[in-house]
């Protein structure tokens, strides 16, 4: 009942989601069967040269599709975010059900069937449009429908990437550990795959029986409504190009905030149309979009920068930091903007009843007990020069097996239910106070300074002078406690980030500072 | 059209030097054991299979010299698994070839209802039923209507009745013969059952090791001494001996 509350209260997002998620699936089904049944043909009439086409189609398949998103993204032509590589990732899972089902098909016509059509003087293109096609069209159905299904899921993983659809919903209920939002994406996406599968069946067994035309028209109609939407979709990304400020976060609760925050600035000072691709994949994905110019502007950590877009080594003072990351984001045609105010440093976690009853106060106290103990990280700490490998070293950290990966959305729960006893969390996490957590000090300062500050384009700034005094105007307004608190409305209080953004500006303006 | 000629070798010697002719507007049946390459000679009337050696003339031109296409177009094909295109109804299989060589639809429908009322099917009752919906011997009409729906001066035969039960086939035999006697084409059977070629058949020809070993109307056949029909005629003798 709460999911169809929620869905009501976001009719509008919902029906626009839902969209999306099917012209990504239409149009990438749509393009799998453009390139897949030629290819399905000539593999079957050349088994020879179609063997291998179907081979590769085959390991494509068994690529994971986050795995595969990651590979493509960096690319030119098909990479870069939103609905292009999605469609691209899309359809390589796509084409193999359809060059399987197409070889079947036109191999599994009867031999009987072709010799008497040569005999009666059809040439080999005659032969394949009236007889080898027409026979094989139920096979090709199945595995349009085999394609389709698998697009409707792997759809929601094209939100990773900025591509929108459904997959929106889970990823931001997995970030707000919601299930309502979570629910929201993923009951609509299965309800979906299993309309389009329904549909796609019903089509297929009309086939099957032969005889009338009119399925086979059916089909047809839905196949050009899908070419409509590759022929609309652009046109409507084109007409929105011009004057949109797009604006990035990464994929949890603070980011999606302050994406929040720098979209409803913009929206409330310079009237710009902002577009939102809040909730992409990480620091990696982020900063390559900046650059590639799939959004404009997204709030980044000094530290975070430092370290992992620039691979510096790790240097704890503020300034220096903050300086040096300034110069390198210039040299790439991106302007640092003036800090917010906060700072999200890494936060070593613990549960606050154990910290109570061992007396944990810093993460050194933790080295002598952690020999014992279960540690947690998410795939980036795991990896980056400044996350665990740095750690562990400079507190002689030793824990009884080697640290679960997890994402950062499950972490704070996964320690909270005692799966693991130590985890490395946002110092800003509503959740430390929504699961009775404890954070250790950073005795010996190995973490370094995770200044939040806006990244943009200086193209965009150049372009619109409103926006750079807007976002500037940010700079310093909001404080850890704010963060904390906000944070912990949308973790705990299950508030809407939209709103909690809307509240905290109106709450700014009302505070202006006096000018000079 | 002057006559087929014949074909001289073929891989694996399936046939050895054979010599054949075939006059205009008869109907000529080939007998043979499976495997004499009975089928094989008549996909080389209609280059389906072009000769290593030799050539075969159909209308005074080489087959290799046609476009096989349009020559495909001009024969007429039967078969004995039939063939017919079960995703089309009967209408649309016995109209393939007219739609081929591009007749407008009119002159297409009623060719088409003209060759189903030849082979006895009304078109009103059949035209739009499903292949799938006929009994063996209907399908083979509409086999038979849909080889002459383009006028073809060639019919190819390749076992055409030998899949039916003995009632059906009888009964084929006579419309075939109504149907020939009215149209005069010029018809090539293969067939393995000699009885089938004697009530066909003006002239009969035993295929044996890729050679015609004789060939002959069916009377003078019938006294062949030949080792290799001998055995071909021993059914029909037999029959007789049990006939009162």
């Amino acid at each position: 009942m709460r999911l169809v509350a929620f869905l009501a209260a976001h009719r509008a997002e919902f029906v626009a989601l839902l969209l999306q998620h099917i012209v990504l699936v239409g149009v990438s089904t749509t393009a799998a069967i453009a390139l897949g049944v030629p290819i399905g043909v000539l593999a079957a009439r050349r088994p020879r040269l179609g063997a291998p086409v179907v081979w590769i189609a085959n390991v494509v398949q068994t690529i994971p599709s986050l795995a595969m998103f990651g590979f493509l993204l960096p690319l030119p032509f098909v990479g870069g975010l939103g609905a292009r590589v999605a469609i691209v990732v899309l359809v390589l899972y796509a084409l193999l059900p359809i060059i399987r089902t197409t070889v079947a098909g036109v191999r599994g016509v009867d031999r009987v069937l072709v010799e008497a059509a040569s005999a009666l003087g059809m040439t080999p293109r005659q032969l394949l449009w009236q007889v080898e096609l027409p026979l094989a069209l139920p096979s090709m159905v199945a595995g349009i429908r085999v394609a389709a299904v698998i697009g409707v899921g792997t759809a929601t993983i094209a939100a990773a990437v900025g591509a929108g659809g459904l997959g929106e919903y889970i990823f931001r209920g997995l970030s707000m550990v919601e299930p309502t939002v979570i629910l929201a994406g993923a009951v609509p996406a299965a309800l979906l795959a299993l309309t389009v599968d329904g549909a796609l069946l019903l089509a297929e067994r009309a086939l099957r029986a032969g005889r009338s035309r009119a399925p086979a028209l059916a089909v047809a109609a839905a196949m050009l409504l899908g070419m409509a939407g590759v022929a609309v979709v652009p046109l409507l990304r084109a007409g929105a190009r011009g004057d949109v400020v797009r604006v990035g976060s990464k994929n949890f609760t603070e980011q999606i905030l302050l994406g929040e925050i720098v979209a409803q600035r913009l929206e409330r000072v310079t009237g710009l149309t902002v577009e939102r691709r809040l909730n992409l994949g990480g620091t990696f994905i982020c900063d390559r979009a900046l650059r590639s110019g799939d959004i404009d502007v997204y709030v980044e950590y000094t530290g975070t920068a430092d370290t992992a877009v620039f691979k510096n080594p790790v240097n704890t003072d503020p300034a220096t930091v903050l300086e040096r990351v300034r110069q390198r984001y210039a040299d790439g045609g991106l302007t640092l903007l003036p800090p917010l105010g906060f700072e999200n440093t890494f936060a070593i976690l613990v549960r606050a009843d154990d910290a109570r009853r061992l007396g944990l106060t810093t993460i050194e106290d933790v080295a002598r007990l952690s020999t014992s103990w279960q540690a947690g990280f998410g795939y980036e700490f795991l990896q980056r020069a400044d996350g665990y490998p740095g750690l562990s070293q400079k507190y002689g950290l030793q824990f009884a097996g080697p640290p679960k990966a997890m994402d950062l959305s499950l972490i704070y729960r996964a320690l909270s239910q005692r799966q693991v006893d130590l985890i490395a969390g946002d110092a800003t996490s509503g959740l430390i106070q929504a699961y009775d957590l404890a954070m250790l000090q950073d005795s010996r300062h190995y973490f370094p300074p995770y200044d939040a500050v806006p990244v943009a384009r200086r193209a965009m700034l150049l372009r619109h002078p409103a926006a750079r005094e807007a976002l500037e105007g940010l700079a310093g307004r909001i404080t850890i406690a704010d963060m904390r608190r906000m944070n912990h409305a949308v973790d705990a209080e299950r508030q809407d980030p939209a709103a909690v953004a809307r509240d905290f500006l109106a709450q700014l303006e009302r505070n202006r500072p006096s000018k000079g | 059209m002057r006559g087929v000629h014949l074909a001289r070798g073929r891989a694996g010697a399936v046939l050895r030097g054979l010599d054949l002719e075939i006059a205009t507007g008869e109907t000529l049946a080939l007998v043979g054991r499976s495997g004499a390459g009975k089928s094989t000679l008549l996909k080389l009337i209609n280059g389906l299979i072009v000769p290593d050696r030799g050539s075969v003339i159909v209308e005074g031109r080489d087959t290799r010299d046609w476009n096989p296409f349009a020559l495909r177009r001009r024969i007429g094909y039967v078969l004995q698994e039939i063939g017919l295109f079960p995703h089309m109804s009967v209408a649309r299989n016995v109209g393939v070839v007219p739609r081929l060589l591009r007749w407008d639809a009119a002159r297409t429908t009623a060719r088409v209802a003209e060759m189903l009322t030849l082979v006895g099917l009304p078109p009103e009752t059949y035209a739009d039923r499903s292949a799938l919906e006929l009994s063996g011997g209907q399908r083979q009409r509409v086999g038979v209507a849909r080889a002459l729906a383009a006028d073809p001066p060639i019919l190819l035969m390749d076992e055409p009745f030998g899949a039916l039960d003995p009632v059906t086939r009888a009964e084929l035999h006579r419309e075939f013969r109504r149907i020939q006697s009215a149209m005069r084409k010029t018809v090539v059977i293969v067939t393995h059952d000699m009885a089938e070629a004697f009530a066909l058949a003006g002239r009969v020809g035993v295929l044996d090791e890729g050679v015609i070993a004789q060939i002959d109307a069916p009377r003078e056949l019938a006294k062949s001494t030949d080792a290799r029909v001998r055995p071909l005629l021993e059914p029909l003798f037999e029959a007789r001996a049990f006939m009162p």
